[in-house]
């Protein structure tokens, strides 16, 4: 039996940021996964496999649509699916490889297999093949993650019903893509294969896509995909697919969608599947999530589970935070996260970010608030770079001007969001990102002037 | 291994107090001795100060509420600032996550400073590591800064005030605008606890008040004639307070009912005759203790209050000070009040205020006379002090005060 100070389950981008951290650390530290390559659902099959069939997928709209426009004469311009595939997934091969390598230098035991518990310190795990070994630690991290939710009328078969894992590797473009779901996922995956040549239809259960939204943004945003070729329909409660065609309802109406290949991204479930909890008196709670405290410690003393496993938004930057902040708390550190500053991105073009309080959030909640709204039309580097479509929402609190969210509709949302995720972690005002220099010409300054707006001073726009 | 600093123990009562202010910055070179903060608790404000030389790291931002014993700062004795990057895995003791106080402040804050003159320093933070926010600023400065809604449109300074010609029609000649009329500012934990003290006072004690006046000829009369030789041997003023301070010993000694206090279903006697005088400061009321009144002379008293009296005024009041008193004087007078029902000073059961002097007509001897008058109020707990107690009390140090000989004869 091997024993060590600290063992993780599941090396996701939790578990491996935990993991790394706890080494640095000076801890002995175990990684434990199933897939041969460490990464998890993110690395593999999730955010990283995504982001790169996006990009590609960009180019190819760039060059078919828009290269004339900018006097680049490109003559005939063809799809070659596997060779963006094979893109992609060397993207894939050279992360985790990466992540290996720094498990590696980082003196990290690598153990591939399926980990279940045998008691709160002791975890057996079970290879692919070969025989099974039993690991020991006075801490045990869980991050197993989580898995694609499954419709029970709408069961995955891999090749017609499928989930996001599959769609990131079609061998030829789907016909008629119905994307179950009107999720980041689904209108990211949705994005891509329409790109490619798809007719996607988006099928969301709610009144609106990215529910979590201000809704004069989803309007927007939901206007800009139709532009783009993407149908959408809201309000439509899917309720099988057979022969070729995905049927659904609307306030009693039967709506048919033609489909060839079904997307289902209308979710993800936290991931627990064999690993024993009872043996380590780990608990669930209602939503089968692990149960834990404000420390992320779970039920059994010693064990701690982070990410998906736990109540909070699946996303792999809030599972990183997770992970440092628990590996810091096991090595007696004052590890800290903010779970209220977790920011949430749609990486369609244009993408949404959104940040802490929208502006109906607010209002539902009766807080007074100041809104600047700026628009990407009035900026010159997006004006150069065909990217004039959204704009920045800076949600103030009125009385004393800090910033209590934000929202982007626009090219590279997600990177302007961090500057306002930065100013609210130090409880930053409006005016704050009002008064910072932005460099000039760059999409950032609407960020700035949004900030401006909120005390009706931006410079660019009346 | 860097050398702690903590914050020291304060008396039983104390737990935590606020650290109100550094002296010093991160990372600078600190002498023994050398003032490093103050730390303002609900009873006193006071200075902690190196116990060792080298390179100070302040762990703590200003305005953080800190608890007895918590290690504030770390001073390296070897002087050599030691950088470990918490991610090299350096065996170094950890940065604290709080280290963050000679940042620099946000934009808003800087130009909230700069238009309202208030110090962010002064100013408890509420952003991260506590920092001062905007919001903190807006609050600090309420009706003085400019509009929320219009941080870069209000203007530095107020706008002239029309000529009176020029407005014939406005009968206010600077009306205040709306954020003027009212402002909030936060509760100093020295004002919190003196407003808990008082309404627990008027809560928990049955409290009446009665009243005397007393003429003051004589006590005036002798310090004209005593007041240089006084002076010039003792080196203090002869003042009223020692008269009354005496004059409440003589009244204790007579009804001892004033010097005892209330605890559950046990009355405690106190057999001894600190006296506490209230004193008005910037940050707020304190009471300062004089010890054993009854076995201190006139210049005895004079000195201690005279020092008191400095000491709690330049903030440097310690908790010893203000602990024990058996009975409170509180001096209304020095402000100019006719008449007041002072409020007590639990747990104690009787406080004793002083009024202005003023000229009166009274009746002496069956003529109508011009005398140096002044009210007494003596405020007590009905619990432990009758009615006929309470007035004897007062009619005893009006006595000793119109008659100072008294204290000499002990009658």
């Amino acid at each position: 039996m091997s024993s060590f100070d600290l063992i993780v389950i599941g090396a996701g981008p939790g578990g491996y940021v935990c993991a790394f951290r706890a080494a640095q650390l000076g801890l002995k530290v175990a990684l434990i996964d199933k897939r041969a390559t460490l990464g998890g659902t993110c690395l593999n099959v999730g955010c990283i496999p995504s982001k790169a069939l996006l990009h590609s997928s960009e180019q190819f709209v760039f060059a078919k649509g828009h290269a004339a426009a900018h006097g680049i004469k490109l003559g005939s311009v063809e799809l070659d699916l596997p060779a963006l595939l094979k893109k992609k997934n060397d993207v894939v091969a050279k992360l985790t490889a990466g992540v290996a390598q720094l498990a590696k230098a980082r003196k990290i035991t690598v153990v591939t297999g399926s980990a279940a518990f045998t008691a709160a310190n002791t975890v057996a795990v079970t290879p692919a093949s070969g025989a099974a070994q039993t690991l020991t630690a006075k801490n045990i991290v869980i991050a197993t993650g989580s898995a694609p939710v499954e419709l029970p009328f709408l069961k995955f078969n891999g090749t017609s019903v499928v989930s996001s894992d599959d769609a990131i590797s079609f061998n030829a473009v789907p016909k008629k893509l119905v994307v179950v779901g009107g999720g980041a996922i689904g209108l990211e995956l949705g994005s891509v294969w329409s790109r490619l040549g798809a007719d996607v239809t988006v099928v969301e259960f709610l009144p609106k896509i990215v529910a979590n939204y201000d809704d004069d943004i989803v309007r927007n945003f939901t206007r800009l995909l139709q532009k783009q070729g993407l149908k959408i329909e809201v309000n439509a409660k899917v309720t099988g697919y057979a022969n070729g065609v995905l049927t659904a309802e609307r306030e009693g109406k039967k709506l048919e969608f033609p489909a060839d290949t079904v997307l289902v991204a209308v979710g993800r479930r936290p991931y627990t599947d064999g690993l024993g909890l009872d043996k380590a008196g780990v608990q669930l709670d209602e939503k089968k999530r692990i149960k834990v405290d404000a420390h992320l410690k779970t039920t059994a003393p010693g064990v701690w589970a982070i990410g998906d496993v736990v109540a909070g938004p699946m996303l792999a930057h809030k599972a990183e935070e997770d992970g440092v902040a628990v590996a810091e708390w096991i090595a007696g550190k004052a590890g800290h996260i903010n779970w209220d500053l977790v920011p949430g991105i749609v990486y369609t073009d244009p993408e949404v970010a959104g940040v802490g309080l929208g502006e109906d959030a607010a209002k539902a909640k009766g807080i007074a608030v100041n809104v600047g709204r700026f628009n990407f039309a009035a900026n010159g580097r997006a004006i150069a770079a065909d990217a004039t479509d959204g704009y920045v929402k800076i949600i103030a609190d009125a009385k004393t001007d800090k910033i209590l969210g934000a929202q982007i509709l626009g090219r590279g949302a997600g990177e302007l969001i961090s500057e306002v995720v930065t100013h609210m972690e130090y409880g930053g005002s409006a005016e704050d990102l009002g008064r910072t220099i932005h460099a000039h010409p760059t999409m950032s300054e609407a960020v700035k002037e949004a900030g401006l707006a909120v005390s009706k001073s931006a410079i660019h726009a009346l | 291994m860097p050398f702690e600093v903590k914050i020291p123990p304060m008396g039983e009562s104390i737990n935590s107090g606020v650290l109100a202010k550094w002296y010093v910055q991160d990372g600078d070179v600190v002498k023994k001795d050398q003032p490093l903060f103050e730390l303002e608790t609900d009873k006193i404000t006071t200075e902690g100060t190196a116990e060792t030389a080298g390179r100070v790291s302040l762990l703590v931002a200003a305005g953080t509420e800190v608890k007895i014993g918590a290690v504030v700062a770390k001073i390296d004795e070897s002087n050599t600032a030691t950088v470990g990057s918490p991610l090299a895995g350096a065996p170094v003791a950890p940065t604290s996550p709080q280290s963050a106080i000679a940042n620099p402040q946000s934009p808003s804050v800087r130009r909230l400073a700069a238009e309202t003159g208030i110090n962010p320093a002064t100013v408890t933070g509420t952003g991260k590591a506590g920092r001062v926010t905007k919001g903190d600023m807006l609050e600090a400065s309420s009706g003085k800064s400019a509009p929320v809604g219009s941080p870069l449109a209000g203007a530095p300074t107020p706008p002239p005030t029309p000529t009176t010609s020029a407005s014939p029609v406005s009968a206010i000649p600077n009306p205040k605008s709306p954020s003027e009329r009212q402002t909030r500012k936060k509760l100093s934990p020295l004002r919190k606890r003196i407003a808990e003290r008082l309404v627990q006072a008027q809560h928990e004690a049955a409290m009446l008040t009665t009243f005397n006046e007393v003429d003051m000829s004589a006590v005036i009369a002798l310090r004209k004639k005593y007041q240089d030789d006084f002076v010039k041997k003792h080196g203090v003023k002869l003042g009223f307070m020692s008269f009354f301070t005496k004059a409440v010993v003589a009244a204790l000694r007579d009804v001892p009912a004033l010097n005892a206090q209330f605890a559950g279903d046990e009355i405690i006697q106190n057999n001894y005759f600190d006296i506490g005088v209230a004193v008005s400061t910037d940050r707020g009321l304190m009471v300062p203790v004089l010890r054993d009144c009854d076995q201190q002379s006139m210049a005895g008293i004079e000195q201690s209050l005279a020092d008191l009296a400095k000491r709690a005024r330049e903030g440097k009041i310690t908790l010893p000070d203000l602990e024990g008193g058996v009975f409170t004087i509180t001096n209304g007078g020095i402000f100019g009040s006719m008449l007041s029902t002072p409020i007590l000073n639990a747990p104690q059961a009787g406080i004793l205020g002083l009024h202005a002097i003023n000229e009166r007509p009274v009746v002496v001897d069956g003529q109508i006379v011009i005398r140096p008058m002044m009210y007494l109020a003596l405020s007590y707990d009905h619990r432990l002090v009758d009615g006929r107690e309470a007035v004897t009390f007062l009619v005893k140090a009006k006595q000793v005060i119109e008659d100072p000989a008294r204290l000499l004869i002990g009658a």
